[in-house]
């Protein structure tokens, strides 16, 4: 058995001396595990990093066994975050969320492709990747079947000023319909409807902090249930560091000196 | 083939690092044929260190005394503390010789794969130690690997009410390496941490 594909690293557990065992996001064969003999070599230390995109050959000689890989670098993304708290704990969440809820050997194409652009927008440290990574959570949740319907409206079937999401159903609400039960409901932040929901909030911070409410309530119910350890601590982690970190002006600051002069 | 004892001393070398079963019958023979230069002498110096072996209650070194000699040595700088993750990186960067301040080792790394937690490191008199008055410098030389530098960036968070100055290791280009064979973060780390000549 052989296969070839390009994959996203998801985790990496040494073995004995110098071999690994590597979890790949690949396009073709799903998340997959194998044997990298010589991991911990000089060559290979850099490459093996979560978040990066390397060229894998997997062979074995039955489908079911573990099988080795051979990896060849292909896109380097984690050096770019390694002094961004904030951009590597998006990256070791995106991943863990990953490695702990996706059935391994189940091709999931465009979520393949999901991680790829959202793990690119990371490393560059573009503008909207919060609202990127919350974006894929969403899609996250409908690939593993759990999706958000947020056409339109539960109760009367508006498209329009959609405001919550119901916490059972999973269905958007509409800011009128929604009113009464403000409390009980999920606030539905605006940037994942586009124009169709509430008005821009005060603060960028308040957004993704019903983001990660919305898509967390959903990730644990659906994905990683309390009872099973619930949601990766590195997703915890990574909400937390977003909106501590997060200045008055909404531009994520901190960062860890680079000499002891800017300390 | 061999007796019980031979065959056990085989086993046990066998788990060592660096040693399988075959290596670990070579080294066994070497030092049945060698029993009074070499094993007796080994099993000595194994006996007494295990006997002696202590963790420092400072800086979670290794050492036979408690604190280690590094905590106690009056000739090293004590205002800076260099945070290795393991006794193998102290044992590294004194191989060295570049750093004579004092260490705090943490004893592994945070790691959301491996379920390792803030509790499960030796954290706490960490920030016992940066609050002393005479420290006023801790080094953060972790790896540069995604758990590495998430437990830097944590340990930025606790100590950042400390007062004292927080560093890190130089990230580039390797001394003998060649731009031709680095990876592409690599050489951009290296780039963008460039500094005058």
């Amino acid at each position: 058995m052989e296969w070839t594909d390009d994959g996203i690293v998801l985790s990496s557990r040494r073995l004995g001396e110098g071999g690994a065992i590597v979890s790949l996001l690949t396009e073709s064969q799903g998340r997959h595990a194998g044997l990298v003999r010589g991991a911990g070599s000089k060559r290979q230390r850099g490459v093996i990093m979560l978040g990066n995109t390397v060229h894998a050959t997997w062979r074995a000689r039955l489908a079911d066994h573990l099988g080795t890989m051979r990896l060849e670098p292909a896109i380097s993304r984690t050096n770019m975050v390694l002094d961004d708290p904030v951009r590597l704990a998006a990256l070791a969440s995106a991943a863990m969320l990953l490695e702990g809820g996706l059935p391994e050997r189940e091709a999931h194409p465009v979520l393949f492709r999901a991680t790829t652009i959202l793990f690119d927008a990371i490393a560059a440290g573009t503008d909207d990747w919060v609202e990127a990574y919350f974006g894929w959570e969403v899609g996250l949740l409908s690939e593993m079947g759990f999706g958000l319907d947020l056409s339109r409206c539960a109760g009367t079937g508006a498209t329009a000023d959609l405001g919550y999401v119901s916490p059972k159903s999973a269905r958007a609400v509409s800011l009128v319909a929604g009113q009464p039960y403000a409390e009980k409901l999920l606030p539905l932040p605006r940037f994942l409807v586009g124009g169709r929901g509430r008005p821009v909030a005060n603060h960028p911070a308040t957004d993704w902090a019903d983001a990660a409410q919305l898509t967390g309530h959903f990730l644990e119910r659906q994905v990683f249930p309390r009872e099973d350890g619930g949601l990766p601590a590195a997703r915890g982690r990574f909400v937390e560091l977003l909106l501590r970190r997060t200045t008055t002006s909404g531009v994520l600051s901190d960062r860890l000196p680079d000499s002891p002069e800017d300390a | 083939m061999a007796g019980n004892d031979v065959e056990r001393l085989i086993r046990l070398l066998s788990k060592l690092p660096g040693l399988g079963p075959r290596s670990a019958r070579r080294a066994a023979l070497h030092m049945i044929q060698k029993r009074e230069t070499v094993m007796e002498p080994l099993a000595e110096a194994l006996s007494a260190t295990a006997a002696a072996v202590r963790i420092c209650t400072t800086c979670g070194n290794i050492d036979t005394s408690d604190p280690c000699a590094i905590c106690v040595d009056p000739r090293r700088d004590h205002s800076v503390i260099c945070v290795v993750e393991g006794v193998g990186d102290l044992w590294a960067l004194e191989r060295a010789n570049a750093f004579r301040g004092r260490y705090h080792v943490l004893g592994g790394v945070l790691s959301a794969l491996d379920g390792v937690t803030p509790e499960d490191l030796n954290l706490e008199s960490l920030m016992v130690r940066a609050m002393a008055a005479d420290v006023s410098e801790i080094i953060l030389a972790t790896n540069a690997t995604v758990d590495g530098q998430t437990t830097a960036h944590y340990l930025t968070d606790r100590l950042a009410d400390s007062g004292v100055s927080i560093t890190r290791l130089a990230r580039g280009l390797p001394v003998g390496g060649e731009l031709d064979y680095l990876d592409d973060g690599t050489l951009l780390t290296a780039l963008s941490s460039r500094k005058p000549i």
